[in-house]
């Protein structure tokens, strides 16, 4: 099956059925992309499909056919969000990391701090109480808006 | 420049921010297979018989029946069961008694009875296992069980007299339920055969030398093992016994199948399955006088361990020193059990029993108050332990104690006066609650670890080698800043080891608050040995002329502390943070939903090594500790979790969490490095009391928690 991976056409043999979390991990191996619940609660599993964030471990593949999905390897290691996440602490442990940025990535221009609580409010962090990841999301936002290589997708 | 103080880059930031960093279930190895526990379904029973079938078609009568585990076999399954344990089939903790597969007897729900594996998890899970029972009559009640797991005894003083003398008794019994963790990421371990007949486990852990000591038992004495810590998802005290049991499993299945073999928890097993926060029972008896003076404390503590020992009688411990809060009294009595119930064993959790006995006392505290008639800040400010007092166990306090200034910044800070009497008849409240974490083991503990710490010149630096866990909290980071300055070099210069038992020191197991405080402080010395040495070179200029080297340190507690293991006497511990929240909310009177508005945190650790994670530990424990106040509510049937999934057992989410003030105060401690004390667990201890005491002032009678609104709708008004 065809769908647009991170900015690449990939064709993927796997289940129509299969979680799509599970494709992006084990058939092409990017593990970014993290498993918490398995039932779409904590938004550790994050991804944009079509640019809107969703659970991955709700979506079977077959829903993703010739749509296009970015995963956190998506955004390269240069994103700023990924510097304000690491100038504000806003990763302790880091697995809800990448579901977290996914989520944030799609905020609107000048977001109030009510905006981004509820961008947020389907992912789970358990270490951080969220002030950082407040204080990381607004400041991306108030600095620099993202490279359209993501945004625009 | 110095890098203690400054807000330094994280060592894990990059790779957790871009994804790459590598938890235990992104670890893939040739020709892995996946591992799976067969658990008891009844609480407390005898297993009869087992009946296996594979997708229907396949039935045997009997797990001993050879012919049935050949089939297994050809099916391409592995399996185990107690018999394949070449050691001890006992998990290694502080006693003897838990098993890692059970034999006969099942003590709890959800207790390991067999293991499979195979390389298809579809195949792997489509497999059945019936095991039918001999069911006996389970025990629930830790007050109504007879097994008593452990006693603790505080005496100070004489009781009974000085009640018989205090113009007042105030009493009163308070509840807390159990506690999941919900570390984002579950318990999961990876076991992988070595080409040298060893076996390596690659895991989620917060104490990889627990694992080594676990599978010692398990597999001999003599056994190969090592174990290699993998990124870490969270652990809040949940991987720091647990993981021995799974390793311990993982390590069965891939000795048998000769391959390695994987074991990731989905959320309900892990939910299910693993340790969770005490469920306590705690009462007072309090004599104080008109003047507000508390004389006695009289504390029965009670404890729900579960059907195994595993850490109770150290949560206990912990629990019991931490009992009669941050308070004097000449007259102390507090006597802490830890029962058996037919449960799975509760364990470690941020915090080890105070932030139980804390609510209990601090709610209390607000009860004394109203009864006496006396503001609830200015009978705190009364009894506050202040340096030269002594606290239960007799230990005399330093000039490190802050009791008094962290709750007089807090009253300052929220104008608490001003807004306890605004607020009064509205549906807003404020509450308080003062408290305090001893950093490091309890007494004697960290003499008996011995803990130590190694540093490896490098060719750029120093390499950090010590068996203490990155598990969020910030120990590379940390632990590097204090090398870092001490040896006079640039933090980046610091490199840091992934822990893997063959190759680091036993630093002591990730828990108590002792990461920064105790482990901090033997790279302090391993660092000064260093530069010592180094003399005016610098480490790399050293290693070209001569090469590398390596400085190894123990743990030398401070000369001063005495305390005794059998009459409970002593310095407990070597120092204690200090901390007061402000709970301020808002109820709905119909529905009884609480909001909380805004959790001011005064706290007090020595010195923040680096604030911004320093601040990230106030801020995510306070959280916690919001959650276990107000939604975190583990049910219980037929001794299971019964709301073993993250929709129904819900923790809070960025709607529930309140604007945070959080203020970090300084009183170092002097054998410290830099003057740090520990703080991880401290935060856990106080948002509970703090919101209840909010909830007393609303004027809901509320003694238990969580404090749900179906709770809530029961308590008494006053």
């Amino acid at each position: 099956m065809r769908f647009a991976l991170n900015g690449h056409e990939e064709d993927v043999d796997a289940h129509p059925a299969a979680r799509l979390l599970d494709v992006l991990r084990v058939e092409c191996g990017l593990t970014g992309t993290k498993e918490g619940c398995g039932e779409g609660e904590c938004g550790a599993c994050t991804v944009l499909i079509d640019g809107a964030p969703v659970c991955s471990c709700l979506v079977p593949f077959s829903q993703v056919e010739h749509a296009h999905v970015i995963t956190i390897e998506g955004l390269g290691d240069d994103h700023p969000l990924q510097h304000r996440f690491m100038d504000e602490v806003g990763a302790q442990c880091g697995i809800c990391t990448p579901g977290m940025i996914m989520a944030a990535l799609v905020l609107g221009k000048n977001p109030t701090l009510d905006d981004v609580k509820t961008a947020l409010a389907g992912n789970l962090c358990r270490c951080t109480g969220y002030g950082a990841i407040y204080r990381a999301v607004l400041k991306w936002k108030a600095g620099d808006e993202s490279p359209p290589s993501v945004e625009s997708e | 420049m110095p890098s203690v103080g400054q807000n330094v880059s994280r060592k894990d930031g990059i790779g957790k921010a871009t994804g790459r960093a590598q938890y235990a279930d992104d670890l893939v190895f040739p020709g892995m297979l996946h591992g799976r526990t067969i658990r008891s379904t009844i609480p407390h029973g005898r297993i009869r018989s087992t009946t296996i079938s594979i997708h229907s078609g396949f039935r045997t009568p009997d797990h001993d029946d050879a012919s049935q585990r050949g089939s297994l076999a050809r099916h391409g399954f592995t399996f185990v069961s107690h018999r394949d344990i070449p050691g001890r089939n006992v998990v290694a903790l502080i006693e003897a008694d838990q098993p890692f597969l059970a034999e006969r007897d099942v003590l709890h729900q959800a207790e390991p009875i067999f293991l499979l594996a195979h390389e298809n998890v579809q195949t792997l899970n489509a497999l059945t296992i019936e095991i039918t029972y001999d069911t006996l009559e389970p025990v629930f009640d830790p007050e109504k069980s007879e097994g008593v797991l452990k006693r603790i005894d505080i005496v100070k003083g004489d009781v009974e007299f000085a009640l018989a003398r205090a113009d007042v008794i105030v009493e009163g019994t308070y509840r807390t339920g159990h506690q999941e963790h919900v570390y984002i990421e579950p318990n999961g371990v990876i076991a992988v055969p070595e080409e040298d007949g060893g076996i390596a486990v690659y895991g989620s852990v917060q104490c990889p030398f627990y694992v080594i000591k676990a599978l010692k038992s398990l597999l001999g004495d003599d056994a190969k093992v090592r174990v290699i810590q993998t990124e870490t998802g969270g652990g809040f005290g949940g991987k720091e016994e647990y993981p021995s049991i799974l390793a311990g499993h993982a390590v069965l299945l891939a000795r048998k199948s000769g391959r390695p073999v994987k074991m990731v928890y989905d959320r309900v097993e892990d939910m299910i399955a693993t340790t969770k926060r005490h469920p306590s029972i705690v009462k007072h008896r309090t004599g104080v006088m008109r003047d507000g003076r508390i004389v006695a404390m009289d504390v029965d503590v009670i404890l729900d361990g579960g059907a195994y020992v595993t850490l109770s009688p150290v949560v206990l411990s912990r629990g019991c020193i931490h009992a009669a809060g941050a308070y004097r009294c000449e007259n102390t009595r507090i006597v802490g059990r830890a029962m058996f119930t037919n449960t799975p064993p509760n364990g470690a959790f941020r915090g080890f029993g105070a932030p139980q006995t804390e609510f209990a006392v601090e709610v209390h505290m607000d009860r004394i108050a109203e009864q006496l008639g006396i503001d609830p800040v200015e009978l705190r400010r009364m009894n506050a332990l202040r340096p030269g007092d002594q606290t239960a166990t007799g230990q005399t306090l330093r000039d490190d104690t802050s009791a008094l200034i962290v709750l007089d910044e807090a009253v300052k800070r929220t104008d608490f006066h001003r807004k306890r009497a605004e607020y009064k008849g509205t549906n807003k409240a404020i509450g308080l609650s003062l408290f305090y974490h001893g950093s490091g083991f309890t007494g004697s503990g960290e003499r008996h670890l011995n803990s130590k710490a190694r540093l490896d010149l490098t060719e750029h630096g120093v390499r950090i080698a010590v068996g203490s866990t990155e598990i969020g909290q910030g120990t590379r980071t940390m632990h590097a800043q204090i090398v870092a300055d001490t040896l006079q070099i640039p933090y980046e210069s610091v490199e840091v080891a992934q822990p893997d038992t063959s190759k680091v020191a036993d630093s002591g197991p990730t828990v108590a608050s002792r990461t920064c405080m105790v482990v901090g402080k033997i790279l302090e010395e391993c660092a000064l040995d260093m530069r010592a040495k180094l003399g005016s070179m610098t480490p790399g200029q050293y290693y070209a002329k001569h090469g590398s080297f390596s400085v190894e340190r123990k743990y030398e507690p401070p000369d001063w502390i005495e305390w005794d293991d059998h009459t409970y006497r002593g310095d407990a511990y070597a120092t204690f943070a200090w901390g007061c929240d402000v709970a301020e909310l808002e109820i709905d009177p119909d529905t009884y939903e609480i909001k909380p508005i805004k959790l001011t945190a005064v706290q007090e650790f020595g010195r923040p090594i680096h604030p911004a994670l320093a601040k990230g530990q106030i801020e995510g424990g306070t959280a916690q500790g919001l959650g276990y106040a107000l939604i975190e509510r583990v049910v219980m049937k037929d001794g299971a979790m019964a709301n073993a999934q993250l929709t129904n057992y819900v923790i809070p989410t960025t709607l529930d969490t309140p604007a945070m003030d959080v203020v970090m105060l300084e009183n170092r401690y002097p054998d410290g490095p830099f003057g740090a004390k520990g703080l991880g667990e401290l935060p856990m201890d106080g948002p509970a009391p703090a919101v209840v005491n909010a909830l007393r002032h609303y004027g809901l009678d509320v003694r238990e928690l969580p404090a749900t609104p179906e709770l809530l709708a029961t308590c008494d008004s006053l």
